[in-house]
């Protein structure tokens, strides 16, 4: 008992209260939302279906960030950039083809060319970036790539704006995805079933690949130990490039999932959903692929489901305001208590 | 190198390869310039009256850098192939732009890209259509690549003054409102000005004085600069000291002065100059002192101004407080406060998560006071308004008539005088945090930036080390807030961004990070210079961006870096003396 009392310090304390009072408020205020009864079950799985579209989405953009982070143990804060190129890119094409009826009369082909074009463009930013901006620093002080990064984001953004203009572009509707499945009492839109089987297909395909291939080990062996992995004959800078390729046609692709989810694209959109992201990756363990994607679904129901379950409880008015501010604040208590994340793998000082 | 006739063929084909290779990424560069818009939006402004326009200048910019690039780059010994190589890369990099307007005339590419115009084409030809334009526009791409390798070739006596007048005559153009504004209000040099400057722009006959001048002026200070250096250094200490004394006091008197030279635009300038100072000041203790990355620092700047808002605001409940400066100290005090609560559960974490923690705090701050939750207090979206003025019994934040001796009667406006609140709080601010920084905290804090578990070795204590930084960081963004508040005499949560925090990030990565001059130079640069050119505007962010990028990549350590950092970067021996010196200098600025 006296161990205990001298281990734990003052901010201990007072880190424990912050965070176990946030949790209490959850509790009281799902316990009173579920007990008044608001939503009906229907409402309910809406929210879920809502929330594994949205979480699919936040985890195939944090994938991005947690192999660049377990590789080069640095924030890619222009990843969010990186997802906004290619579905703002894509959507002239989109939008040309929406209007001639071709994407309704045939919506496969349509939405494959759609998805190629995003993902080549998001893919050639990201190997850009990393060429021009981060290979230079690969050994200068922590800090410096984290500014240069923020640097190229905002750069990335503005560059968009003025190619692109400022105004919110509106993807085309396309009928087929606008239609609800039901199954009995329950109805999904087609669009949330393609988000949700798109993004599994995506990160189905990259656990395979990282886990079965010789490239995926490369790329585990180079994320363990970079020396090492020179040593044993891995190209490292090779190695680096296709991690950003990959993570660039996954966000290419998560873009045009969001776009098609919710219609609009910008040159902003990537900001949130990158920060939200990037919120999954720690949230399931930052530097692991499987964490990310858990990570992601986690942070997509909190997102949906929690400002109806608990924030509506505690009577606080319109709470869909503050689903960013649950994201967030599920980040910081993440951080408190459990800093390597659902999945986490052993985060050593080494990387932390 | 030597040049035996074998070397020849290889000589040139490195020539030509570096021109061909650099000319291509300067056309694509000049591409993006012309596609992102920002040639049509400098085009109005001109450098020399309806001669050279801003655009045109970013475009020679342009070509130039890269041909001068592509001729360091081939390291060519020979003149003629420095030639080839310049005018190789000047002409890629032309007719890429004029493959631009060419496929531009085709197809229709402003479906897709905005800015891609018929106003685009008709600049990039010159309106001279499409076949002639051409011509001169690859005419000008391989002048200037001749251009950059003759200036390249020149001896460095010459090429220092030249290359100074030609930047000086750009900067005498672009900043021809803040010199025309300021030295308007003497008389005695409206002839001058009237010869200077047009209309819109230099005079031809300006532009060729002012580069002569100033290549003169260069020219003799590289050859005689040592001279009057240690004519200087000769003179009895005494003679030195007043000499030193009289330059203070007339900095003094020019900087009480600037509002009424400047005017009410300019005025209005250098209180974001200031604001943003005071910022980046406080933003200096966390990031450049104890080197922890806030991104947030928005959240402190935000607290501070509802603070004051909500105490002081007669449309509220709880505005019991009518006077500004007692609502001050419990703004300060919020944003302490919330620093060190902040501060507490990011004490474990380093680098990256610091980062992105801090980011959703400001974030969370600036979507409760968005939200209806709260609106009751902080307003929502209408923000809180009906601040008062910072009133000191009869001295009023109002539009006042001064009668100045020698300068005669002027208008007063509050702009002008909220100048003097930030200079104070400035001052107030700078004289804290150069104290703070030589002290044995501002020393802990400087450990713990360079090595943690070192520092930790050491005998400092990480918790309060660390709070101590936050608390006082955030309490000059409290400081500035509060300020704020008050200038615009309400606030709403749509001040409090997340580009906020990013523009007083760059302003002391720019400036230098951890040096107080250097927070200066960076808010001077980034908050001033950008305002003086408004068709910047949209591109303010573009520029900050790829600032800190190049920034990183080629000088980490700022415009105006700490001395042992400098020293650390770059090992040759420096003067001792210049770095107080220069201090003492920047205040005055």
């Amino acid at each position: 008992m006296r161990r205990f009392f001298e281990r734990t310090s003052l901010t201990d304390i007072v880190m424990f209260v912050i965070g176990g009072s946030l949790v209490a408020l959850v509790i009281i205020g799902s316990a009173a939302t579920l007990i008044s009864g608001k939503y009906g079950s229907r409402e309910w799985f809406n929210f879920i279906v809502y929330g594994v579209a949205l979480g699919g989405i936040y985890a195939v953009i944090a994938i991005g960030y947690t192999m660049v982070y377990g590789i080069l143990r640095m924030i890619n804060f222009a990843h969010s950039e990186v997802f906004m190129s290619g579905p703002l890119t894509a959507y002239f094409l989109a939008d040309a083809w929406g209007r001639s009826g071709f994407l309704d009369q045939n919506p496969v082909l349509g939405l494959l060319v759609i998805f190629a074009l995003a993902m080549a463009v998001s893919t050639m930013v990201a190997v850009l970036l990393e060429r021009i901006a981060y290979r230079p620093l690969r050994f200068a002080p922590r800090l410096v790539p984290l500014i240069t990064a923020i640097g190229a984001s905002f750069f990335l953004q503005y560059f968009f704006r003025g190619l692109y203009g400022a105004n919110i572009k509106v993807y085309p509707e396309m009928a087929v995805l606008k239609t609800n499945v039901q199954l009995g009492a329950y109805s999904i839109q087609y669009v949330q079933i393609l988000v949700i089987v798109a993004a599994a297909i995506m990160m189905g395909g990259l656990q395979l690949f990282i886990q079965n291939t010789r490239t995926g080990k490369a790329m585990r062996a180079v994320s363990e130990d970079k020396q090492t992995a020179a040593l044993m004959g891995i190209d490292v800078d090779q190695i680096i490039v296709i991690t950003f390729i990959i993570g660039g046609a996954l966000a290419g692709a998560a873009g045009v999932l969001y776009a098609l989810m919710f219609k609009q694209v910008g040159f902003l959109m990537g900001f949130i959903p990158g920060i939200k992201a990037f919120t999954a990756a720690v949230l399931g363990g930052i530097g692991n692929v499987p964490g990310a994607m858990v990570g992601g679904l986690f942070l997509g129901l909190a997102e949906s489901v929690g400002p109806n379950l608990f924030l509506d409880g505690l009577g606080i008015p319109a709470p869909y305001q503050l689903k960013d501010a649950i994201a967030f604040t599920m980040l910081v208590l993440v951080l408190i208590f459990r800093p390597t994340g659902i999945l986490g793998e052993t985060l050593a000082q080494k990387k932390a | 190198m030597s040049q035996s006739p074998t070397n020849r063929p290889v000589a040139l084909s490195t020539a030509l390869g570096a021109g061909v290779r650099i000319g291509l990424i300067g056309g694509i560069i000049a591409v993006s310039i012309a596609l992102i818009g920002m040639l049509q939006a400098f085009a109005t402004r001109d450098i020399i009256s309806s001669v050279v326009s801003m655009s045109q200048i970013l475009l020679l910019i342009t070509f130039f850098g890269c041909a001068y690039m592509a001729v360091t780059r081939s390291g060519s010994t020979q003149p003629i192939f420095a030639l080839i190589t310049g005018a190789l890369t000047g002409l890629v990099s032309s007719v890429l732009v004029v493959a631009l307007v060419g496929l531009g005339s085709v197809v229709r590419l402003g479906d897709m890209f905005i800015n891609a115009t018929d106003q685009l084409y008709e600049l990039l030809t010159f309106k001279q259509g499409l076949v002639t334009g051409s011509l001169y526009l690859m005419g000008l791409g391989l002048a200037t690549g001749v251009a950059a390798a003759v200036i390249y070739r020149l001896p460095s006596k010459a090429r220092q003054p030249v290359v100074t007048a030609i930047v000086g005559v750009v900067a005498f153009g672009l900043l021809q409102d803040l010199i025309r504004v300021t030295l308007s209000v003497w008389e005695a040099l409206t002839p001058a000005l009237k010869f200077l400057y047009k209309a819109n722009g230099l005079s031809i006959a300006g532009a060729v004085t002012l580069f002569v001048l100033i290549a003169a002026i260069s020219y003799i200070r590289a050859t005689r600069g040592n001279q009057i250096q240690s004519g200087l250094n000769g003179l009895p200490p005494a003679s030195r000291k007043t000499l030193r004394w009289a330059f203070i006091l007339i900095g003094i008197v020019i900087v009480l002065l600037l509002p009424v030279f400047l005017g009410l635009y300019l005025s209005d300038v250098l209180d974001f100059v200031g604001l943003y100072l005071l910022m980046g000041l406080g933003l200096n203790i966390v990031v450049g002192f104890a080197g922890l990355l806030d991104l947030g620092y928005v959240a402190f700047y935000a607290i501070g101004a509802y603070t004051v808002g909500i105490l002081t605001s007669p449309e509220h409940a709880t505005g019991i407080i009518h006077n500004w400066w007692l609502a001050l100290p419990f703004g300060v005090l919020a944003a302490v406060c919330a620093g060190v609560i902040l501060g507490i559960p990011v004490l474990k974490m380093r680098g990256d998560y610091l980062a992105i923690v801090t980011l959703g705090f400001g974030e969370i701050i600036r979507l409760l006071a968005l939200s209806d939750f709260l609106k009751p207090w902080e307003g929502g979206a209408q923000g809180i308004q009906g601040i008062p003025s910072p009133d000191i019994g009869p001295i009023r934040f109002v539009q006042q008539q001064l009668t100045l001796p020698l300068l005669g009667k002027l208008q007063f406006t509050p702009s002008q005088q909220f100048f003097y609140l930030f200079l104070g709080g400035c001052l107030l601010v700078i004289f804290i945090a150069t104290r703070v920084k030589g002290s044995r905290l501002g020393r802990a804090w400087m450990a713990v930036r360079e090595d943690e578990d070192v520092a930790q070795a050491m005998g400092i204590n990480l918790v309060a080390t660390k709070l101590m930084a936050f608390g006082m960081g955030a309490s000059f963004g409290g400081l500035a807030g509060a300020i704020f508040a008050s200038k615009l005499q309400s606030v709403y949560p749509h001040s409090f961004n997340f580009l906020v925090s990013i523009n007083v990030l760059c302003i002391i990565i720019i400036g230098g990070m951890g040096s107080i001059p250097g927070v200066v130079v960076g808010a001077l640069a980034l908050v001033g210079l950008p305002e003086l050119l408004r068709e910047v505007g949209d591109y303010r962010y573009l520029f900050y961006g790829g600032v800190l990028v190049v920034m990183m990549l080629t000088r980490p350590e700022g415009l105006w870096p700490e001395a042992t950092r400098r020293r650390e970067l770059h090992e040759e021996a420096e003067p001792a003396e210049a770095g107080p010196a220069l201090a003492g200098g920047t205040t005055v600025k």
